[in-house]
């Protein structure tokens, strides 16, 4: 007798994270944020074409506290997404599937997409004069 | 299909407390998930308290004493207690893993027991595996040859042999498979880890001569492509095989006859 109503074990409820579907996950989440990155930057090149007024709107937009925010999740995304790419890279010629290889990429690619982030901050803000 | 949370059905709740006898000095409480097929009730989490200092050293231990002593209802598979039968995986504290090779002094906290996630629980901790098992009998897993069979057996050289270390020693536990959030999702067309891994045991065999037909079979958005190579597969293996790569494996075997 087949008991149709069976109920389904947990899984996301239960499951640890782990370092190999977070940073999966993460892989994701900024390739969906750079993609609608890319529209938000089409947005400002398209408002300069418009005219002095448009852009200055576009520029109004980005420079909002919340503007900076998502162009700081951007920059970080696009730090992300660049190095765990590389990781992909990496898998598709084959290297880097062993356990430890997989742990020391991961935490690489973690410090990496932060400290390029935090440099890119630095740096962006001491050329715009603080 | 993705979806994050559990059906209405499927959501435990509170269960039994059974605390430990009186004088236990060296006690660990066990939350152990329990499903009646009977009652139509939904799964429940029971605490089950219990004192180390009579009990052997693993999780399973702990199980087989909580079956003797305290709930003899309590239901689970357990076969060879040393990790070469597969039948004891269960995800515990967090992660997939066999029940007799984890020793309980690793798990800080309470020791939490579920069965192996996202799969149909017949009851307590024993989940219906049939699916995984039609993927394994889709893969075809026996040695295939238009060769006439010699008098003897196929012979094959050391070399040839070394390049099956790895896989031959899967015990098809299903931990790997479970631990998959893209098997999660997709379970119904995506072969998952394991089958995969055992697919490219026959793949990479010098005396399999099917090996383009297995490709053929493979080659598909879903069945090997769905893997997006997250690597809980490998991150949580009890063997410390790496189903991963066996995949990445079968994926370079694709396309390098394209």
């Amino acid at each position: 007798m087949a008991n149709t109503n069976r109920p389904l074990s947990p899984h996301l409820q239960v499951y640890r994270p782990q370092i190999t579907s977070i940073l999966s996950i993460t892989h994701r989440i900024t390739g969906v944020a750079l993609t609608g990155g890319a529209v938000l930057f089409s947005y400002w090149i398209m408002a300069a074409t418009y005219g002095p007024e448009a852009f200055a709107r576009a520029q109004a937009v980005f420079g909002s506290w919340f503007g900076q925010l998502v162009l700081w999740g951007m920059v970080f995304s696009l730090f992300f997404h660049l190095g765990n790419g590389i990781r992909h890279l990496g898998w598709d010629i084959g290297w880097g599937y062993e356990l430890d290889k997989l742990r020391t990429s991961g935490w690489l690619t973690v410090v990496f997409a932060v400290a390029m982030t935090v440099l890119t901050l630095v740096v962006a803000y001491a050329a715009a004069g603080g | 299909m993705v979806e994050l949370t559990l059906p209405a059905n499927s959501r435990p709740t509170e269960g039994k407390s059974f605390p430990a006898e009186a004088g236990a000095s060296n006690v660990k409480t066990f939350k152990v998930y329990r499903y009646d097929p009977d009652s139509g009730d939904n799964p429940r989490i029971d605490s089950f308290e219990v004192d180390l200092d009579k009990c052997g050293p693993m999780v399973l231990d702990a199980l087989i004493k909580i079956k003797n002593e305290v709930d003899s209802t309590l239901t689970f598979r357990r076969s060879c207690r040393e990790g070469v039968c597969g039948s004891c995986a269960f995800n515990i504290d967090g992660a997939n893993t066999l029940a007799c090779t984890k020793p309980i002094s690793e798990i800080s906290g309470d020791v939490k027991i579920y069965p192996l996630p996202h799969m149909p629980v017949i009851k307590d901790l024993v989940p219906d595996l049939n699916g995984p098992y039609a993927q394994y009998r889709a893969i075809e897993p026996w040695l295939q040859a238009d060769t006439p069979a010699p008098n003897r057996e196929r012979l094959q050289s050391r070399d040839d042999r070394a390049k099956l270390d790895g896989l031959w020693e899967c015990i098809l536990c299903f931990c790997c498979q479970t631990s998959c959030p893209s098997y999660w999702w997709n379970g119904d067309r995506y072969m998952g880890p394991a089958i995969l891994l055992q697919a490219y045991r026959w793949i990479a065999d010098s005396r399999d001569e099917a090996t383009g037909k297995r490709l053929d079979s493979l080659n598909d958005g879903f069945r090997l492509f769905r893997c997006h190579t997250i690597m809980n597969c490998t991150n949580t293996c009890p063997k410390s095989l790496n189903p991963g790569q066996a995949i990445g494996k079968i994926k370079e075997a694709v396309f390098q006859r394209l």
